[in-house]
């Protein structure tokens, strides 16, 4: 049980204001996120491994960001180009993207512009100016896109062996047959969400 | 060494600052995430804000002589300055932006033109009363900071 050593989540912020990205930079990382910021949309597709229609592997990019899986994108609604709700759509048609949660920030308390964004995808909407409170929210979104995650790759295995089993048949038999899948993965971890980070750059 | 004398000068001085209405909660919070990881994370983030936003306000007066009609654009740049100025908590500031944009609304190009001199005289007047009061933080020193007893 490798817990002592987990490795911290890792959070793309986007924001074209200086001000703005020094402070939700500093908010994730008093809340123990790795950062990554950039200052705009087309700068976050091309850090997540998009470039626009075409998916050809990021030249620009380090060899080792393309070993950092994102764990959750966190992303200003109102910039110029590309806004958050266009950068939103372009991650939930990614197959490889989609199922990282997306938090919209805007400083305008918009209902409709809310609504918009939630029935796109988006896991949360925050009002700015962001707050440490509003940092206890996004580890929830990032455990609940794992559990997914790992539902779909016990899903693909299960396939993969044939077997007709049904994942989810009652009792402690089976969740203690999780538990432990879910704990030997805890020490996989990486290994596990590597995989599926490297295809969306080998596309 | 008797910082009390210091102490009670920044504990007036923040005090004003937020009676007065130059400061609002939001700068608590900035204030609160400030430790030894980053000492100075007030002060950058401030200075950062003073950076943007003196280009946003060279940016916003050019747009009222070039483009005097497009109230889109003055009010897509005031909404800039209106942002960050809120992140800082810097309540006078964001107030007289929201004027800016009414008058942007109501396409009172006259009106823009007033605000902007007010945002002006906000953007200098509250500079100086930040850097009087980082300059006073700075002579008590980064473990006396951290202590916050003046709050």
């Amino acid at each position: 049980m490798a817990v002592a050593t987990e490795t911290p989540f890792h959070v793309l912020a986007v924001d074209d204001s200086l001000p703005d990205r020094k402070l939700i930079e500093r908010l994730l990382k008093t809340s123990s996120f790795q950062v990554t910021t950039v200052d705009s949309g087309s700068k976050a597709l091309e850090f997540l491994g998009i470039h626009g229609e075409d998916s050809s592997p990021p030249v620009s990019v380090h060899e080792d960001q393309l070993e950092v899986a994102v764990n959750l994108i966190i992303t200003d609604y109102c910039m110029p180009g590309m806004t958050g709700y266009d950068l939103l759509k372009k991650i939930k048609e990614s197959t490889s993207l989609r199922d990282i949660p997306v938090v919209i920030m805007s400083s305008e308390n918009i209902p409709s512009r809310i609504n918009r964004c939630l029935e796109e995808g988006a896991d949360e909407f925050f009002l700015k100016p962001v707050r440490l409170s509003d940092m206890s929210k996004l580890k929830p979104h990032i455990l609940k896109s794992r559990c997914k995650e790992h539902y779909h790759q016990e899903q693909h295995q299960q396939s993969d062996s044939s077997s007709n089993e049904c994942s989810n048949t009652t009792n402690s038999s089976s969740s203690s047959s999780d538990n432990s899948n879910s704990r030997k993965r805890k020490a996989e971890d990486n290994e596990e969400v590597l995989p599926q980070t490297n295809r969306s750059r080998h596309n | 060494m008797d910082y009390s004398n210091l102490r009670r000068q920044i504990f007036s001085m923040k005090k004003s600052l937020f009676d007065q209405g130059y400061l609002d909660e939001q700068f608590n919070q900035l204030e609160e995430l400030q430790d030894d990881s980053s000492p100075n994370f007030v002060e950058e983030v401030v200075a950062l804000f003073f950076k943007d936003s003196s280009r946003l306000l060279t940016n916003i007066e050019q747009a009222l002589e070039k483009y005097p009609q497009d109230f889109y654009r003055l009010d897509s740049l005031v909404h800039q300055f209106k942002g960050s100025g809120s992140s800082i908590g810097a309540l006078r500031m964001k107030n007289e932006c929201s004027m800016f944009k009414a008058h942007c609304s109501d396409r009172n190009l006259e009106g823009c033109r007033r605000s902007l001199q007010k945002m002006k005289r906000e953007h200098a007047t509250l500079k100086q009363k930040l850097e009087t009061y980082f300059q006073l933080l700075r002579q008590v020193g980064p473990r006396e900071r951290a202590v916050n007893s003046w709050k």
